[in-house]
């Protein structure tokens, strides 16, 4: 392999590590605040990328598409929180694993009524279309690289916002112990509420933004729930740090996987989870 | 729970009879599909030894399943049915080492981490025969003829015979529920429910209960083995999407339907969720939105399945007001775990 083909394949795996990071890091954000395992958090980012299809061939504008299906994400968000999530807080993990399964079903049929069992493909901004000469060998398409800084800004903020923030703050004491900050008199109920609608809207705007570079079809919510739980087992559940080491470490894992050993590639990255299993069975930054 | 250990021996004898007689009352099309729910129900049995008895939720059961049924297809040849003696035998193994080195990995973590490390288990399993050529990739095998049972030249029975075959089913079906049923009663099945109930208080008694949940681990992928082995039989195929998390999760649901603590909870919830399934799937076009709010309600209104169900319907035979409880109070599961199965 040559050093442009090298470069081409970090940057693809960097990229796919980057929104894998979105993805789980909401995953295990609502793990580690509410307590409760989700299943259903692929399913929108399946659905984002349907409501950005959909917004975008009535619009024929990325942007608008963008902001209205993150919005409508977020507000399923507050509804379900309001609706069920709130009652499964302190139930056990397997009526969790239920409530989110019997979810993903409605979900799925309600996607396949409003917009069908078609894949589509979405087209990115105009004035991010086509590709850009890096040096005088390597181009690379520019909505990549948008991507790549897209996911950068929002990781930083994501980390802003748990390091330096008050509400960081207190999702950070949230996770610690859950009893004594409300015990202090914090109104968890309204962390806990925005904590989900948060996290289902990382997994959206994922969803939505990795729509002009892939194809949006009824399954892709699946391989993204099993990808990131992967994420979390290696990085530790409820460490968004530990979400993003797992992101990249399976990122590139799987981008180099594919070019060196096709043959196996689709299951490198477990035995890369069976190693860091072997090694720290509650990941890499996990507590014991 | 209010049944007695008499109630729910009447019962078994009544289903028992029931299903004996099935096949000389109802037309061919219900034998099939008798025959499809009793395999799911042994599906749904086998999770429970580690779902209800041992605590562990399990999410790649399917795999093991579907696994099995891909030895089949394997072992039969072109013009042909592979001999059950080799074939049978061959899914077992196949199956309970993989189990062992998924349990072994899996075991290793608690609680969620378990829920999450089975189905990205499942799912490698799922991907290894979705992606590569194996076993005709996405496609799928297709398994021409069903397994001879035969003993030298002679048919002992012939598994091509609709009937024939749901009385193996049923065989199988009720082997395995003695089977689990022995396992649980026997001192391995209380270190189990012991090791569900406290695991600190398990490993101080000096209980090997990485050991115990381990073999209890691959005994139940076996006996899932040996359903998805009959299945594949059955369908005359087998695909990816039987190894797939949805269906784990299926039969999950059908293990919270029949209720947890039982052996007969399970094979109830498994025929109950696909007789449900059956009659959705014929009367309403996006019956999957209603499965998915079914689920949900279970969840919120009957968390201890149809046993909560008829606890409820039933009379009030003791005044404590119990009747009605979920029945996940800890001491009382165990007590029910060890004697009232």
């Amino acid at each position: 392999m040559d050093a442009i083909t090298f470069a081409v394949q970090l940057l693809n795996g960097v990229q796919y590590g980057l929104v894998l990071f979105l993805v789980a890091s909401g995953l295990t954000l609502v793990f580690g605040i509410l307590g409760v395992i989700n299943l259903a958090h692929g399913a929108f980012y399946m659905l984002g990328a349907y409501l950005a299809w959909a917004i975008a061939s009535q619009t024929g504008s990325f942007t608008l598409a963008l902001i209205g299906a993150l919005a409508i994400s977020f507000l399923m968000g507050i509804l379900l929180e309001e609706i069920f999530v709130k009652r499964m807080i302190g139930r056990d993990h397997l009526a969790q694993v239920l409530l989110s399964f019997g979810l993903i079903l409605v979900i799925d049929e309600l996607r396949q009524i409003a917009f069908g069992k078609d894949v589509h493909a979405v087209a990115p901004p105009s004035w991010l279309a086509g590709s850009i000469q890096l040096t005088d060998v390597l181009s690379y398409p520019v909505y990549r690289l948008a991507l790549c800084v897209a996911c950068l800004g929002l990781a930083a903020a994501i980390f802003y916002v748990i390091q330096k923030t008050r509400l960081g703050m207190v999702i950070r004491a949230g996770a610690e112990n859950r009893d004594m900050t409300r015990a202090l008199g914090v109104p968890f109920d309204l962390v806990n509420r925005y904590v989900f609608a948060g996290g289902i809207a990382l997994a959206a705007l994922a969803g939505i933004l990795v729509a002009p570079i892939s194809t949006v079809f009824p399954g892709m919510g699946d391989g993204m729930l099993i990808l990131s739980f992967v994420v979390v087992v290696l990085g530790g559940i409820g460490s968004v740090p530990g979400a993003a080491i797992g992101a990249l470490l399976l990122g590139l894992t799987d981008t180099f996987g594919k070019v060196f050993f096709p043959q196996v590639s689709s299951i490198l990255i477990y035995v890369l989870m069976a190693g860091v299993l072997l090694w720290r069975p509650n990941g890499l930054l996990g507590k014991a | 729970m209010t049944r007695s250990p008499a109630n729910s021996g009447a019962l078994c004898a009544v289903l028992l009879a029931l299903s004996v007689a099935l096949p000389f009352v109802a037309p061919g099309y219900y034998v099939q599909f008798a025959s499809k729910a009793l395999l799911m129900a042994m599906l749904a049995l086998s999770l429970n030894l580690v779902v209800g008895f041992g605590g562990l939720v399990s999410l790649c059961h399917a795999a093991f399943f579907g696994l099995a049924g891909y030895v089949l297809g394997f072992l039969t040849p072109e013009g042909s049915g592979a001999s059950i003696w080799i074939a049978l035998p061959a899914a077992l193994l196949a199956v309970g080492s993989v189990a062992a080195v998924i349990g072994a990995l899996s075991l290793r973590t608690r609680g969620i981490y378990f829920i999450m490390v089975t189905l990205a288990f499942g799912e490698m399993l799922f991907y290894l025969f979705h992606d590569t050529k194996i076993g005709g990739g996405s496609d799928g095998l297709y398994i021409y003829f069903k397994p001879e049972f035969t003993l030298g030249a002679l048919t002992l029975i012939d598994l091509e015979d609709a009937t024939a075959f749901y009385y193996i089913a049923l065989v199988a079906l009720v082997g395995a529920a003695l089977l689990v049923r022995a396992l649980v009663r026997s001192p391995f099945g209380h270190a189990l429910v012991a090791a569900r109930e406290n695991e600190r208080r398990a490993l101080s008694l000096g209980f090997p209960v990485f050991r115990i949940r381990l073999t209890a681990f691959v005994i139940s992928a076996m006996i899932a083995a040996v359903a998805g082995f009959f299945s594949a039989a059955q369908f005359g195929f087998v695909a990816p999407q039987m190894l797939g998390w949805h269906l784990s999760a299926s039969v999950l649901v059908m293990v919270v339907l029949g209720g947890m603590s039982s052996i007969l909870g399970p094979i109830v919830g498994a025929i109950a969720l696909l007789g449900l399934e059956e009659v959705l799937k014929s009367s309403v076009e996006h019956w999957k939105l209603l499965k998915g709010l079914i689920v949900i309600a279970l969840v919120f209104a009957l968390p201890g399945g149809l046993q909560q169900l008829a606890a409820m319907l039933a009379p009030r035979r003791t005044g404590d007001g119990r009747d009605s409880d979920v029945p996940t109070q800890a001491p009382a599961r165990v007590k029910e775990a060890i004697t009232h199965v």
